[in-house]
């Protein structure tokens, strides 16, 4: 709906966003790609040559590599469990009569808008360490033997961190799915004959499916890349136990140079992610129909 | 819907939210209050901790290691320069979307944002070259554009649905009244357009403040943002609890504010509308 | 000036013709009403001479040059919308100035323009408010008050009294009237209102479906109608079809006949039948009578005292003179 003029004003408005996003994405992934198939080590200048899959070979059969894969799974699934779980609990609570309502909102919000370095130091520091934490002290002064979070547990510990983060947007998206209810429906169940139960199974919860769906499908894009949270916390230690495939990667490129080794592993990265992605861009592409 | 709720149950209710809202925002509680405390103080027990004297050394401390406004400006430059130079490039092209839509439209909309799912760890080591090679690596021009090219499909599809809402025979008016592209996007469009404009800036400061991926990976020292500075105190010999704390509490409280404000649009933003 | 002229000018989006080929032609200073039911093109028409649209062949001449290629702003001409389409973040003065500013006319002028404007449309107490304050009047109003000040040569109105209640309806109608009376600037209109058409126009322009059924002055339309669509259309209530053996006696495959021609008594007529529902509006009163051998109820339009019940046996004779035949492509007979 509209002329010929404006349409060509629109396509020019546009080229420089898709310009600039198609370079941004084509070319250093075409790079990663490239050298990936590369024996190319940042130490040893000069040396760069075709080896074909060999990088491949050596990134997937490296016994670190099968220790991240499954380390990114306890990590994005260990969250995710926590943070719906916790997440529905939360918004059916803050949908609830109560006083201070939008007070209880903003304290339970607030972690989402700590930086990750920040939280990954005051929970590593303040809270889990055992000599000078804040359980460290309850214990001891209860008789107990400090419990070290980052020695013992060190995964677990790393899920609660992040949990700590994702909880509040689980929540918050949950809570608004929540509120666009029609309370009519409600009512009209509660006419029915349906209990609490009842409701909360047959209507509140088909309703909050598409909400849950995309918590899940958006945290698992940005859990998959988690990084900061394990930089300042354990370095991927203790041994691989916390290393997960980002920081892997990280570790190949820039800690030990191996440009192939890592790029080998960046491609590897972004076919997970786009597994997820394709899941998620179907739901979005539903709603802009609507 | 005006129901009825028993006290009791209302009651219930109330001391069951506190708590756990209390609970969760307790971390962020503890280390302002451990910012207010001596080096001492600060690491013994929870009663100790409560009951010792307030100070706002460890503050002063913090500050007067020069670097710490240095990597405040980083942080503010970075976060304001990325999201404006989106703002920038993205108005038009989410004006064209919104009141040109094409066939195409929605395929590009949907373009845009998969490149927001590609996994920056896909893309680092070329990125990192790049930048190596440019002289852009630890500098905040380098970072601005980063920033700016990680975000804006996220500012592109926000402005885009805000735009949506305007109707588009106000944009026509305009034109029959004379105006030329140029001053239909500047004096009608944007100013009706402030509230949603706002939002996308207010959301995109706090993902290109909180971002640590890029800011901790493409710098070292000179650009380096709050993200990266408060890194720095990861190593032991920096167990240093109340600076640590007051370091943090001035990293993280502007981005607070800014976040309790944007609730609503948190919400838009980051799924990308699928939920309203 | 403004006179507009349309040659061959067609509409398509995609597959589908909005516009099919059509010729037009508006004279300076007249009232031009496009009306038709919704989708039959008349606001897409609108969109085309206002160049918010392209055609998509065809030519459009404004004052004897031709504009086809023309983009909105350099056709002269103002435009009235549906929603009104105003400025909300600007007050009225500023959004009745905002075509005189993009002309960049100087300050002073534009101020004068402004007054003078206001004055005409009894806005001057509104000038400093914001669009959101103002009731669903006065924001028409300032939609015609930023028409009027770039003493445009035709102003193009869409719809613009649908959003308003029924009472405002017919006072904004008269103003409207008034001030083409007073300006004598050629107007177009767009409504799916017969009334309105009927009420304002000097030239009746009838749509249906991309096409011009008929192009006449109202009373023109309501005389003699050139088909059954335009004969439905045009009038209120509508006018009576009737098919079958009553049209053929009349040597036509449908008549039609106004409820106001139809004559009703107790006694004796044409058509014997029985009283269905009656409306009765105080002036006038509506018969749906049900005719022995008629597929239809006829309505009838009698006086406001007339009474009748429901089931009570009447006569109807239709007004010969005033009798439309249609043929069986459903053209006029003369």
């Amino acid at each position: 709906m509209a002329t010929q003029h404006s349409r060509t004003a629109a396509r020019l408005m546009i080229s420089p966003a898709v310009i600039l996003l198609l370079a941004w994405m084509i070319v250093p992934l075409a790079l990663t790609i490239y050298f990936s198939f590369l024996r190319y080590n940042l130490l040893m200048p000069g040396t760069e040559a075709w080896t074909g899959w060999t990088n491949y070979y050596y990134f997937v059969t490296d016994p670190s590599f099968t220790d991240a894969i499954w380390n990114t799974l306890a990590l994005v699934g260990g969250v995710l469990i926590i943070t719906v779980g916790g997440g529905t609990l939360f918004a059916l609570l803050l949908d609830r009569p109560m006083w201070g309502q939008g007070i209880v909102r903003i304290l339970v919000i607030a972690p989402f808008f700590v930086m990750p370095t920040v939280s990954g130091l005051v929970w590593k520091n303040m809270f889990m360490n055992p000599v000078n934490g804040i359980f460290g002290h309850i214990a001891t002064s209860f008789g107990f033997e400090p419990f070290d979070f980052f020695g013992q547990a060190p995964m677990a510990s790393i899920i609660w961190i992040v949990s700590w983060q994702w909880l509040p947007f689980a929540t918050l998206i949950l809570l608004t799915a929540l509120q666009s209810l029609d309370s009519e429906q409600l009512e009209a169940a509660e006419m029915d004959g349906a209990s609490w139960l009842n409701r909360f199974w047959f209507i509140m919860l088909p309703h909050l499916a598409r909400a849950i769906t995309v918590v899940i499908l958006i945290q698992t894009i940005f859990l998959l890349s988690i990084f900061a949270e394990i930089l300042v916390t354990t370095n991927g230690g203790p041994g691989t136990a916390t290393t997960n495939l980002t920081y892997l990667i990280y570790v190949q490129s820039l800690l030990q140079y191996d440009v192939g080794a890592g790029s080998a592993g960046g491609v590897i990265a972004i076919i997970l992610a786009n597994i997820v992605a394709i899941f998620l861009m179907r739901m979005i592409g539903k709603n802009l129909d609507a | 819907m005006a129901r009825a709720v028993s006290n009791r149950e209302k009651t219930v209710t109330t001391i069951v939210a506190w708590t756990l809202g209390i609970l969760m925002f307790f971390p962020i509680l503890w280390i302002a209050i451990l910012s207010l405390k001596t080096e001492v103080d600060a690491i013994r027990g929870p009663i100790e901790v409560l009951t010792s004297g307030w100070t706002t050394e460890s503050y002063g401390a913090v500050q007067a290691r020069s670097d710490y406004f240095k990597h405040f400006t980083n942080s503010v430059v970075i976060a304001l320069g990325s999201t404006l130079l989106g703002l920038l490039i993205a108005v038009p092209a989410a004006w064209a979307m919104a009141f040109v839509p094409a066939k195409r439209t929605k395929n590009v909309l949907m373009w845009m944002l998969s490149t927001k799912m590609l996994p920056p760890v896909g893309v680092l080591i070329p990125i990192y070259l790049i930048f190596r090679d440019t002289g852009l690596l630890d500098t905040r021009t380098g970072l601005v554009i980063v920033l700016m090219l990680i975000n804006l499909p996220i500012i592109i599809w926000m402005l885009y649905t805000y735009f949506r809402e305007i109707p588009g025979e106000i944009l026509e008016a305009a034109r029959m009244d004379g105006a030329s592209l140029r001053k239909e996007v500047l004096y009608v469009l944007t100013p009706m357009a402030v509230p949603g404009i706002a939002s996308t800036v207010l959301l995109n400061v706090i993902l290109a403040w909180n971002e640590a991926f890029w800011t901790l990976n493409l710098t070292a020292s000179k650009a380096a943002p709050l993200t990266a500075f408060i890194a720095s105190y990861s190593s032991p010999e920096g167990l240093f609890y109340a600076k640590l704390s007051a370091a943090s509490v001035m990293a993280i409280a502007p981005i607070l504010i800014i976040g309790w404000f944007s609730q609503k649009q948190l919400v838009r933003g980051l799924t990308f509308g699928a939920v309203k | 000036m403004g006179r507009i002229t349309l040659e061959q000018v067609t509409k398509s989006f995609g597959e589908v013709d909005v516009i099919r080929p059509l010729d037009l032609s508006i004279e300076d200073g007249e009232f031009v009403v496009f009306v038709g039911p919704s989708g039959c093109g008349k606001s897409t028409l609108l969109r085309l001479i206002a160049g918010l649209e392209d055609v998509s062949s065809g030519r459009i001449e404004i004052d004897g040059q031709d504009a086809t290629e023309l983009p909105p702003a350099k056709r002269g001409l103002a435009m009235v919308f549906q929603s009104y389409a105003l400025y909300p973040h600007m007050s009225v003065r500023k959004n009745i100035a905002f075509p005189l500013r993009m002309a960049k006319m100087d300050k002073a002028e534009q101020d004068r323009k402004v007054e003078q404007a206001a004055a005409v449309l009894n806005l001057g107490d509104y000038l400093d408010r914001r669009p959101g304050q103002l009731s669903g009047g006065q924001r028409q109003r300032v939609a015609i008050g930023r028409a009027i000040v770039r003493e445009p040569a035709a102003f193009l109105f869409d719809e613009p009294l649908s959003n308003l209640d029924a009472a405002l309806r017919v006072g904004m109608r008269l103003e409207i009237s008034e001030l083409h009376k007073r300006l004598t600037t050629t107007m177009v209109y767009v409504t799916h209102d017969q009334v309105e058409a009927m009420t304002m126009a000097d030239k009746i322009v009838v749509l249906r479906a991309g096409n011009i059924e008929q192009v006449g002055s109202p009373l023109d339309l309501y005389r003699r109608p050139l088909n059954e669509f335009v004969a439905g259309f045009i009038g209120s209530p509508k006018m009576n079809l009737l098919k079958g053996a009553e049209a053929a006696k009349d040597n036509a495959a449908t008549i039609g006949i106004r409820p106001e021609h139809i004559g009703i008594s107790s006694d004796g007529g044409e058509w014997a039948g029985k009283v269905g529902v009656s409306e009765h509006l105080g002036s006038d009163t509506f018969f749906h009578v049900h005719c022995d051998g008629m597929a239809e109820p006829i309505t009838v339009r009698s006086g406001g005292e007339v009474d009748f019940h429901r089931g009570d046996q009447v006569y109807l004779t239709p007004d010969p003179a005033q009798l439309h035949r249609f043929d069986d492509k459903g053209l006029r007979i003369e």
